[in-house]
């Protein structure tokens, strides 16, 4: 007949034999795995999405967005603000003058990464974000989004280049579509200016 | 007769939940849940969305296991629009619905304890091993708990061979695990002496109720809907409904172990038998483009599933337009606490915490 | 395993000739609400179809009609679901209390009603044969405003006693939650709260034109 109370006894076996493998165990194998954070960090995985960012190439007027307005009308909590920039004669550049994104409804679903035409709004990793007020901080304007192409490629590698080798393959098709120009008869110099961005 | 809240702000009521209890010394004679406290909306929110855009809101409503709601969403709206799921992608769903139920239940028998009084102990070896899970999904789906990794006619990405070699080890690890736990917990007298005949709940109550998942099987009753309605390739695998005799909570806690187990068996077919192909039908890529081109044809599907709580069914009726008309969730953990009163008549106010922990509620799923 | 429809309606047909049913795509409209008990009770005890489980009661609006569908399916035999639907019309007379003009006394539940007294199309409950139905017929009163006859215990599920309207109906109008009325403001003297006179003024006018308080929608949906 068991003992009463063998059962407890047993358990105790348990809690007592992790607790004393757990200083001589590696992290993954029983021993302590808690990261200090922030003094040890761990690197955050490529596919990890937070909040969203607007991608630009090489400078921060050179962004991708072209303010079509299709995160916006997608992003699920509509989260999204946008108004496209005017020109001076008051029509449409194919630029954001406004992107706002509100932290407080934004719910990192990544709709919007997944319904933009133009590899321009993409998910980040940032997520210590923080603010000394409330107001402050949470809505993120234009400047506070846009974050270049090298960064891109930092946080997201394989997604970077394969964006970067689709919208290669993309504006090479583009040039190949041109006809080229038609032969100057007069001067070789023309000659030479036309055939230049082949 | 003294009448008391168990109050919506309470550490072990699982949620913002809230009980209206009358008790006479110790014993309870009345039970009445209040719902309501966690209530956002859910239906009406997907009534002005498209259809891929309400996937989002489907993880947050049994936050705990995302994956199996995703599940549910995703067979509906396929049975409704007749899309095909290739097989990979099948194999895919199941490996993640099992992972999502493995974590579940681990977390459900941790959080059970310490309703008991093991302060944390069993909680967190529970959750070291879901920590590896999630991590997992991390990598996988972009998200730890919110993952929306389901679209309509598949999944959103794939499985490389190092997310693969993932699962496999910690699908090994886990019997190992497994032996741990239960050598802490199966035998341990004051467990057996607080759950023993404890809640008793007889299999014809239940039926009757609509109960359905663990607290259904540990009264007795064969019903699982992986086995009854076979969706997705849960047909291939060889696995076993284990069933409980009492239907007291240490048959429910009991079951649950059990179905670790048998996770564990289909994870392990699952790996080997999984094929390369497709990971998505050819409709989707367009369907998560522009949502609103999606049409479904006009009609109502009514898709279930065995998530870990129980049997969540998804109803949407579509009237042609990109949003659907009428779109509701059947939530287990609702329909679970029709029984609660009856079955905490008579026992003191500390068994009703176990009972309840026992049923397994979330509040996400209960008040959507 | 499913079960062919068509059989389920030559069933019933065959015993009950007097119940009416009417094949939709994939389930039975039965055209009067008073014939569900019966038609239900048949199925759960009939040893072909021994439909035990009640798995979901769904409300639904129809513009003209609300509707009550149930999916019915079967542990011992596991079997198909057996879809019914229900129809009834919609009326305004499910909301207990007149606008405006309820009393507030402390300590008092306002709007537990007989549902006996209200007239309106009535929907059998349930309840008695399936527990299951206990709960989710009180989702449906609550959201949709169906009423269920003979149900115990029929009272709102989610939101609160003293709240008017059904949110999930299509012609749903949202209340403006800056704007105090009558009800709102007798509801917070009784408890001693002070209410600015502007509020006041406002609720009364409002009162006075029997309207409610509801929010205003943007005159243009935002972007399509």
């Amino acid at each position: 007949m068991t003992l009463f109370g063998w059962g407890v006894l047993k358990g105790m076996g348990v809690t007592l034999k992790n607790f004393l493998t757990s200083y001589f165990r590696k992290p993954d194998e029983g021993g302590i795995f808690t990261v200090q954070y922030p003094e040890e960090r761990e690197k955050p995985v490529e596919n990890y999405r937070n909040f969203p960012f607007l991608v630009y190439d090489g400078t921060p007027e050179k962004i991708r967005c072209v303010a079509c307005g299709i995160c916006e009308r997608e992003c699920p909590p509509k989260c999204i603000h946008i108004e496209m920039e005017l020109d001076a004669a008051g029509k449409p550049a194919r630029k954001p003058a406004v992107f706002d994104i509100d932290h407080g409804l934004c719910m990192n679903c990544g709709m919007c990464e997944e319904v933009c035409p133009f590899d321009s709004i993409f998910m980040d990793h940032a997520f210590e974000v923080t603010a000394p007020e409330r107001q402050k901080n949470l809505v993120r304007h234009k400047k506070e989004l846009s974050k270049s192409n090298e960064y891109f490629k930092k946080i997201r590698p394989a997604l970077a280049s394969a964006v970067d080798q689709k919208r290669k393959a993309a504006e090479e098709k583009k040039k190949a579509a041109v006809p080229p120009p038609p032969p100057q008869s007069a001067g070789g110099q023309a000659q030479t200016t036309a055939q230049g961005p082949q | 007769m003294l009448e008391i809240n168990f109050g919506p702000q309470h550490p072990s009521t699982h949620g913002v939940f809230r009980m209206t209890v009358q008790l006479e010394g110790e014993k309870i004679c009345g039970l009445k849940p209040v719902f309501g406290y966690l209530h956002r909306n859910h239906e009406q929110i997907a009534e002005n969305l498209p259809y891929a855009a309400i996937m989002p809101y489907t993880d947050r409503l049994d936050y705990v296991n995302a994956l199996a709601n995703n599940f549910g969403y995703a067979l509906t709206v396929e049975k409704l629009a007749g899309l095909e799921v290739p097989e990979r992608a099948e194999y895919i769903r199941v490996i993640m619905a099992e992972l999502s139920r493995v974590v579940n239940h681990v977390t459900v028998i941790g959080f059970m304890l310490n309703d008991l009084g093991a302060f944390f102990t069993p909680l967190l070896y529970a959750f070291r091993e879901r920590e590896r899970i999630l991590d997992l999904f991390e990598a996988v789906t972009g998200s730890r708990l919110m993952n929306n990794y389901f679209c309509f006619g598949g999944v959103k990405r794939d499985l490389t061979n190092a997310d693969l070699a993932a699962i496999r080890k910690i699908v090994s690890r886990f019997p190992a695990f497994l032996e741990e736990f239960e050598a802490l917990l199966t035998k341990n007298e004051i467990l057996c002496m607080r759950c023993q005949n404890i809640g008793v709940l007889s299999g014809k109550a239940a039926t009757n109720a609509g109960i359905t998942g663990p607290v259904l099987r540990a009264s007795g009753v064969n019903y699982d809907i992986r086995k009854v309605d076979g969706y997705g390739v849960y047909g291939r695998f060889d696995f076993k409904v284990p069933l409980g005799q009492k239907g007291d909570v240490y048959d429910r806690f009991y079951v649950r172990v059990l179905e670790i187990r048998e996770s564990l068996k289909i994870l392990d077919q699952a790996l080997t038998q999984i094929p390369q192909g497709e990971i998505m039908n050819k409709r989707s890529p367009s369907i998560l483009k522009i949502p609103r081109n999606f049409k479904p044809p006009v009609g109502e599907a009514y898709g279930r599933v065995e998530s870990p709580k129980g049997e969540l069914g998804f109803y949407v009726v579509s009237d042609g337009t990109p949003q659907p008309w009428r779109y509701h969730v059947r939530a287990p953990s609702l329909i679970n606490l029709t029984v609660l009163e009856e079955m905490c008549l008579g026992q003191k106010i500390a068994d009703a915490i176990i009972i309840l922990g026992s049923i397994d509620i979330v509040l996400g799923e209960t008040d959507r | 395993m499913k079960i062919l429809v068509e059989e389920v309606k030559k069933e019933l047909e065959t015993r009950m000739p007097d119940v009416k049913l009417r094949l939709i795509r994939d389930s039975l409209l039965i055209e009067d609400p008073q014939d569900l008990p019966q038609v239900v009770l048949f199925l759960k005890e009939n040893p072909k179809f021994l439909l035990d489980h009640l798995s979901s009661v769904i409300g639904a609006d129809y513009l003209d009609y609300l509707e009550s569908i149930y999916h019915l399916y079967s542990m011992a035999k596991k079997q198909g679901p057996v879809v019914l639907r229900v129809r009834v019309t919609k009326s305004s007379a499910t909301v207990p209390a007149p606008i405006n003009g309820h009393k507030a006394e402390p300590g008092t539940a306002q709007n537990v009603f007989d549902e006996r007294k209200v007239k309106a199309g009535k929907i059998p409950s349930l309840a008695s044969i399936y527990r299951s139905a206990e709960l989710q017929e009180r989702e449906a009163f609550d959201t949709l405003g169906i009423l269920y006859k003979g149900h115990p215990d029929l009272r709102r599920l989610f939101m609160w006693e003293e709240f008017q309207g059904h949110p999930l109906r299509k012609d749903y109008e949202q209340e403006d939650t800056e704007v105090l009325e009558t009800a709102d403001i007798a509801w917070l003297e009784a408890r001693g709260v002070k209410v600015p006179e502007a509020m006041k003024e406002k609720a009364k006018a409002l009162h006075a034109a029997g309207q409610r308080a509801v929010a205003q929608k943007p005159e243009k949906p935002r972007a399509g």
